[in-house]
């Protein structure tokens, strides 16, 4: 570990700023570097990088069908980014939306498959997206509770209720709410035609749903008191204490509104774009949505072409397994590869190295900015 | 033979793989990293380890023998998992990056990274499948030890499994005798709660976070193959084959509040929950012993429930009666900077 010596003699310190302009370079350099990376080993398989980068690409933007799908995939996963990136800024580490969506879509499923007939198809859309932000909500609400006064540990805590969820989900199509129609195979009915969503430009409403909930966090977060009271919690509770604020009401209603937000990513996936509810209802998307989170700065907007790009990659790995018979399985190794450099990118953009040897005098600087930007360290 | 020892063998059996992730992920925390990449790092094992073995017979044409099969798959498993737990620490370690979304990103990665190359090299070869021949596989199986293993009740329950069950037993025993009689072990500790004072100590805060996560992932890795090997498939790729063994351990670390000793207890408990359904069908008339009953109406999602509902209740219970004993590391989850003090 020779190596690890050497990295010693160089010394570190935090930038005071860095210009939004070198930001993006080093982020774009990033992903270069990565999709580099990603064609070498392209290469090794025998395919033409450039060809089948251009594949991915072409299968979501080349035609109207694959951007539509390619949507309808980046609905519920900015929907779930909004959620969990809402709860990091309050350093709450809720890694559990993938069990809120699907406590979301266990909800609006209830409506869906049970009383479906007994209300007019608006009235039925309503109940099912509110049904699903309360579900998913509570779903958010216990684990802060039990953190809000006790400090259990919250990023176990929601892993954790993931899998209660699933096993709910699973137990149900197995039984209760199993489908007659598929004797002895367990699943659920599909979702009657008045309890799917209606479309506009051939995608299904959740799309303007999720861009008007983009805005309503980004004005949440930086303009409202609330938004301001969850952002003092995540830099320091005892200073929000200090401030008179009641931190406990505020991690349970900030993990409140971000189960709720999960459970209406549920509600799309269900009702806009798979119409039933199984195992497979959410999918890793709760997952996919905290790296979404991440990789934007926990800012709302810069969450849409994060999860855009996330989306374009999912749909085009289907394509290159038909073109180029390449594994579909190869973009979770891309996005995977996109993570880790974008992810070691963000310590170039925090962070100046510094040769000991060469540059002493630069030491000044260093000792004066202890102020930590967003988002360095947990 | 009776219900009772056939049920405990099994879950034994069954628990195995939560034991490896287990230790893999409680040596690591003890260092302060919380890596939710154990998923993705049983599954880089996993592939690590059957490739090795189906690679070698494939390129040589002959069927390799059991003894080195199971040499190899533990060599290379393990390496497979050390690599993925070595980005993992270059990342956190090194560049400083956020513990949950890098692990997070190693489970992706790692999740992808098997099952795409268990799919390209079952289209390569000539069966459509990754495999391992008959002949090495039988290094997985049962060991049938002259005399010990025929002793009634005592053989099924102790001298009748497969050499990983005991190869995970021997390591939790060392690793629990590691944490708390040697000095490495304990400057680990101390690393791990509090790497502050540890550094003040002289102790090297990140080659210690190197090495124990690192070893770490190697012992997740262990675990990956042993799915693919005995639990699942006997050696055949299945795609999505450790499906959630790895999400499981991180409960199970919890459950075993990061003693070794209640790993190896934690794990048969939850590898019993796994089994149950199976020796005790609902509704039917179940005897042990002297004793008969009617199995109640239990769903069997019930069963895969309970895991992490108990680890839930566990991680409760300690928040609410904290005890030295069964805490988190001090430092679980933050990255220590000396330059930030």
């Amino acid at each position: 570990m020779s190596w690890l010596r050497s990295v010693t003699d160089w010394r570190i310190s935090r930038r005071k700023a860095i210009s939004f302009k070198v930001a993006c370079l080093i982020r774009f350099l990033a992903v270069v570097g990565a999709l580099g990376i990603g064609a070498l080993v392209i290469l090794s398989l025998g395919h033409n990088p450039f060809a089948v980068y251009w594949e991915m690409v072409d299968a979501t933007f080349g035609a109207r069908i694959g951007f539509n799908a390619t949507i309808r995939s980046f609905i519920p996963l900015l929907g779930a980014a909004l959620a969990v990136g809402m709860a990091f800024k309050m350093r709450f580490w809720n890694i559990g939306a993938e069990g809120q969506i699907l406590a979301g879509g266990i909800a609006a499923t209830y409506f869906a498959l049970f009383h479906f007939e007994a209300m007019p198809r608006p009235i039925l859309l309503t109940v099912m997206a509110v049904a699903a932000i309360i579900a998913g909500g509570i779903w958010g609400f216990i684990p802060a509770f039990f953190r809000a006064r006790w400090g259990t540990n919250e990023t176990l805590f929601t892993l954790m209720l993931n899998y209660v969820a699933l096993r709910i989900i699973m137990h149900l199509q197995s039984g209760p709410w199993q489908s007659p129609l598929f004797a002895g195979f367990p699943m659920m009915d599909m979702f009657d035609p008045v309890a799917r969503l209606p479309q506009v430009f051939g995608i299904h409403i959740g799309w303007i749903m999720v861009l008007v909930v983009v805005v309503l966090v980004h004005f949440y977060l930086a303009k409202s008191k609330q938004g301001y009271q969850l952002s003092v919690v995540g830099e320091s509770e005892n200073t929000a204490r200090y401030a008179g604020m009641n931190v406990r009401r505020i991690v349970m209603r900030t993990m409140f509104i971000s189960g709720g937000i999960a459970g209406l990513s549920g509600f799309w996936i269900v009702s806009g774009a798979h119409f039933n509810l199984s195992e497979n209802t959410a999918g890793g998307v709760g997952f996919t949505a905290i790296i979404v989170a991440w990789l934007a700065g926990l800012k709302p907007l810069y969450m849409i072409p994060i999860a855009l790009l996330i989306a374009v990659l999912e749909r085009g790995s289907g394509r290159i397994q038909t073109a180029f018979g390449i594994p579909a399985t190869i973009a979770e190794v891309l996005i995977g590869i996109i993570l880790f450099a974008m992810l070691a990118s963000e310590f170039f953009i925090q962070y100046r190295v510094i040769n000991a040897k060469t540059a002493v005098a630069t030491n000044t600087e260093a000792v004066t900015d202890i102020e930590s930007t967003t988002g360095g360290d947990a | 033979m009776d219900l009772l020892v056939l049920f405990i063998n099994a879950a034994v059996i069954a628990g195995t793989p939560y034991l490896f992730g287990t230790m893999g992920e409680i040596l690591t925390e003890k260092s302060g990293n919380l890596n939710l990449g154990v998923e993705g790092m049983m599954f880089m094992g996993a592939i690590g380890g059957l490739l090795s073995v189906s690679l070698l017979e494939s390129g040589l044409g002959v069927d390799v023998a059991p003894g080195l099969a199971v040499l190899l798959a533990v060599g290379v498993s393990f390496l497979a998992g050390a690599a993925g737990a070595f980005i993992y620490s270059v990342l956190v370690v090194t560049f400083r990056t956020q513990q949950n979304v890098t692990g997070l990103a190693l489970t992706i990665f790692g999740v992808g990274l098997g099952n795409f190359l268990g799919d390209f090299f079952g289209r390569r070869s000539d069966t459509g499948i990754v495999r391992i021949s008959a002949r090495a596989g039988a290094g997985f199986s049962r060991l049938d030890i002259p005399v010990l293993s025929d002793i009634p009740y005592i053989g099924p329950l102790f001298f009748n499994y497969n050499i990983l069950v005991y190869l995970g037993i021997a390591m939790a025993i060392v690793l629990a005798l590691f944490f708390k009689y040697t000095r490495i072990g304990l400057n680990l500790r101390a690393v791990g709660e509090n790497p502050a004072a540890a550094d003040a100590a002289s102790i090297p805060v990140a080659k210690y976070k190197y090495a124990a996560t690192c070893i770490g992932g190697g012992i997740c890795g262990i675990g990956g193959m042993y799915i693919i090997m005995v639990t699942t498939a006997g050696g055949v790729w299945i795609h999505n084959v450790v499906a959630g063994f790895g999400w499981t351990s991180v409960a199970l670390v919890i459950f075993a509040s990061w003693s070794p000793r209640r790993a190896i207890l934690g794990s048969m408990i939850f590898g019993a929950l796994r089994v149950m359904p199976f020796y005790f069908p609902a509704n039917q008339l179940i005897t042990v012993g002297f004793i008969s009953f009617t199995m109640p109406n239990i769903p069997m999602q019930f069963y895969a429930m309970l895991p992490y509902a108990m680890t839930i209740f566990v991680l409760i219970f300690t928040s609410i009666r904290p005890n030295r004993e069964t805490n988190p590391p001090g430092g679980l989850g933050v990255n220590y900077f000396r330059e930030d003090r």
